[in-house]
């Protein structure tokens, strides 16, 4: 989980789909295992599959003609549930990043705290990013973290993107929160003491 | 310049500052429930740590668990594992656990309020999004991820962005038959289901303060579906009226002190919100939503409006949000036939929930085609329904009773509506296949939940 995140260039996969909540990202009903590992087979589980568990072949996970480690997505994803095992479920199936215009807070922590990269940008560049990806699937995107751009290479367009210094010093780093927390117990305990 | 009712919490609880970074937060209350926290009791395991504060951690199994035969092992091998995971990790971090059956168990957002486990000025966290609930005793409460109870558990604190502040007012009185689930669903479907997002909301204005606290509790439940990190509502008489005499509030002379600090919490009068809405209570009618987000709601009475998208993206979402409801623009959704009826959820599972539901069914019957699940948030609120009687008014009129949960809120146990049938559900999503794959819902209030039930079609409740 832990992988250290620099530049990446990939092939997208498009999903022109606003308000993509985390039910359709992994379904409640696949919530019930408790360990990380295996929540990749089941993302987008009924977009991606008919009831009868035969693979829907107009979701784009089934459409051969794109792949990459880049998900595209309308904006306002990961909306509802605050399950992490959207997170895991999207870093499992290989995605180290995620574009959209607009993410919801909750999703955007979970993404971050398992080292897939949430990039902002702004509804002009994603707009024109997905008609590159419809016009050639093998449109390639360059996401820089050091740099904080991302840049869609068929049109030359580049954007920078937000993230907070602590952020990236994790993701660069393949630093986790609780390490961070765990080297402040001193400090914990004596706000403790002065507010209890 | 003062400050708002979250600064002031959120300012007292931050141990410090990460330069250009997240706040570390100090956490009073931690609720567990079996879903999102056994990845995070092995990542504990992983490191070899204890739980830092157990006496600050409450589990009690709510997502999974049946709603009849509680008695009995869960049947589904895959559920049962992971409640008993739960109690295991309880045990061995020893942890207070409500298991099923006990008397305190029941739906973790229900149970906080209820064992007064939750109080004002309170920092709160749940691995669950329905967390703002707690915000109605005026707590920062908010939901998170498995990576961050896993940092409540080792520390008791959590890094989190500061949130930017907005003021939610409805001024006004609430026309007869509006329930909170009704200003909820208005204010989702004014902001939409993004709106929010990056803000705490403070509820304020005559209608909220003229809330009980379950109605309280109800429009916090549901911040989180415009996008808000969370929403709260400024501690006063009414909350302290409901926190006294509690298992866990404080008592004597420290009740006292409670108190007159919790009166200080308001907001001040020239505190500065980022951004500040006002709605009018008398413009509010009975809701429904009529597609696959909260924020696709209408006044009953309203037909199904076209979208407002500027964009390819936003229409064909739209277009396919009424395609899997099988709804039109246009149509007036009064007097479409319902198949389920479900009474329940951290948003709509509590006593006064269940005595407006049963107030409207008095005295008829559920209809023939409706199949009603009727389930309170906790063995506290069943115990309740049976002490005032509601059970016999409500076994009159053709229903019954089931046992506390989550249930079909999110149908992880076998509380599923079928496929393409359609339920009206006081819930707080309707997403799809939220209530079971193809299954398609409507989001409504009790007492339009009861009108629904008892004619077997979307019924204005003061039509009745």
């Amino acid at each position: 989980m832990k992988q250290k995140f620099t530049t990446i260039t990939s092939t997208c996969v498009p999903l022109p789909i606003e308000n993509v909540d985390t039910d359709q990202i992994i379904p409640a009903r696949f919530l019930k295992a408790t360990s990380r590992e295996g929540f990749g087979e089941n993302l987008f589980r009924d977009w991606r599959y008919s009831a009868d568990g035969h693979p829907n072949p107009d979701f784009v996970l089934n459409d051969p003609t794109y792949s990459g480690c880049i998900l595209v997505a309308g904006k306002n994803f990961g909306s509802g549930s605050s399950r992490e095992h959207a997170a895991w479920a999207i870093a499992d199936y290989g995605f180290r990043v995620v574009v959209s215009s607009f993410f919801a807070d909750i999703h955007k922590n979970n993404e971050l705290n398992n080292f897939v990269l949430p990039v902002v940008v702004s509804e002009k560049f994603l707009a024109e990013l997905f008609t590159s990806i419809n016009a050639d699937p093998k449109a390639e995107v360059k996401v820089d973290l050091a740099e904080q751009t991302i840049t869609n290479i068929s049109t030359g367009n580049s954007e920078k993107f937000d993230i907070n210094p602590y952020k990236k010093l994790c993701l660069s780093e393949g630093l986790d929160d609780i390490d961070y927390l765990l080297s402040k117990r001193d400090d914990i305990e004596s706000w403790e003491t002065r507010h209890q | 310049m003062g400050k708002t009712l979250f600064d002031k919490i959120w300012d007292a609880h931050t141990i410090s500052t990460i330069d250009g970074g997240p706040t570390q937060l100090y956490i009073d209350r931690h609720y567990c429930h079996e879903v999102t926290s056994p990845q995070a009791f092995d990542g504990l395991r992983q490191r070899g740590l204890p739980v830092f504060r157990p006496a600050k951690t409450i589990c009690s199994p709510d997502h999974n668990i049946p709603t009849i035969h509680q008695e009995d092992p869960i049947a589904d091998p895959v559920s049962r594992h992971q409640v008993e995971t739960l109690a295991a990790n309880a045990r061995e971090f020893g942890l207070t656990h409500y298991g099923i059956g006990h008397k305190n168990n029941g739906i973790i957002h229900v149970i906080g309020p209820e064992n007064g486990l939750t109080l004002p000025g309170y920092t709160i966290v749940c691995g669950d999004s329905h967390t703002s609930t707690h915000g109605a005793f005026g707590a920062v409460a908010f939901g998170i991820g498995t990576s961050e109870v896993e940092m409540v558990l080792a520390s008791q604190c959590i890094l989190q962005p500061k949130p930017k502040t907005m003021r939610i007012n409805v001024e006004g009185k609430l026309p007869d038959g509006v329930t909170a689930k009704d200003i909820a669903l208005y204010i989702i479907a004014r902001m939409t289901t993004g709106g929010a997002t990056g803000y705490f909301v403070e509820y304020a204005g005559e209608a909220i303060r003229n809330l009980s606290m379950e109605e309280r509790m109800t429009v916090c439940n549901l911040s989180i579906e415009m996008g808000a990190r969370g929403g709260m509502i400024a501690p006063d008489d009414t909350t302290f009226a409901y926190v006294k005499g509690r298992e866990f509030a404080p008592s004597g002379e420290e009740w006292d002190k409670s108190v007159a600090y919790w009166r200080t919490l308001a907001s001040d009068y020239d505190a500065i919100f980022d951004k500040e809405v006002t709605f009018r209570a008398e413009d509010i009618e009975p809701r429904i939503t009529f597609g696959t987000n909260p924020g696709m709601g209408i006044g009953i009475s309203e037909p199904v409006p076209a979208s407002e998208a500027t964009d390819e993206a936003g229409a064909a979402s739209y277009q396919k949000a009424l395609d899997y409801m099988g709804f039109n623009v246009g149509q007036k959704l009064e007097g479409t036939p319902v198949d389920y009826v479900f009474l329940g959820s951290c948003t709509n599972g509590r006593i006064e929930d269940f005595r407006a539901f049963a107030n409207i069914v008095k005295g008829h019957h559920k209809a023939d085609n409706v199949t009603a699940w009727l389930v309170p948030g906790s063995w506290k609120v069943a115990d309740q329904i049976n002490a005032e009687g509601l059970d016999q008014i409500l076994t009159e009129a053709g229903f019954e009773l089931r046992q506390p949960g989550c249930s079909a809120c999110l149908a992880m146990n076998d509380d599923k509506v079928p496929a393409g049938k359609l339920a009206v559900s006081t819930s707080n999503r309707n997403f799809e296949g939220r209530q079971g794959p193809g299954a398609r819902t409507i989001l409504a209030g009790p007492l339009v939940a009861a009108a629904c039930a008892i004619t077997g079609v979307i019924t204005d409740p003061r039509k009745l």
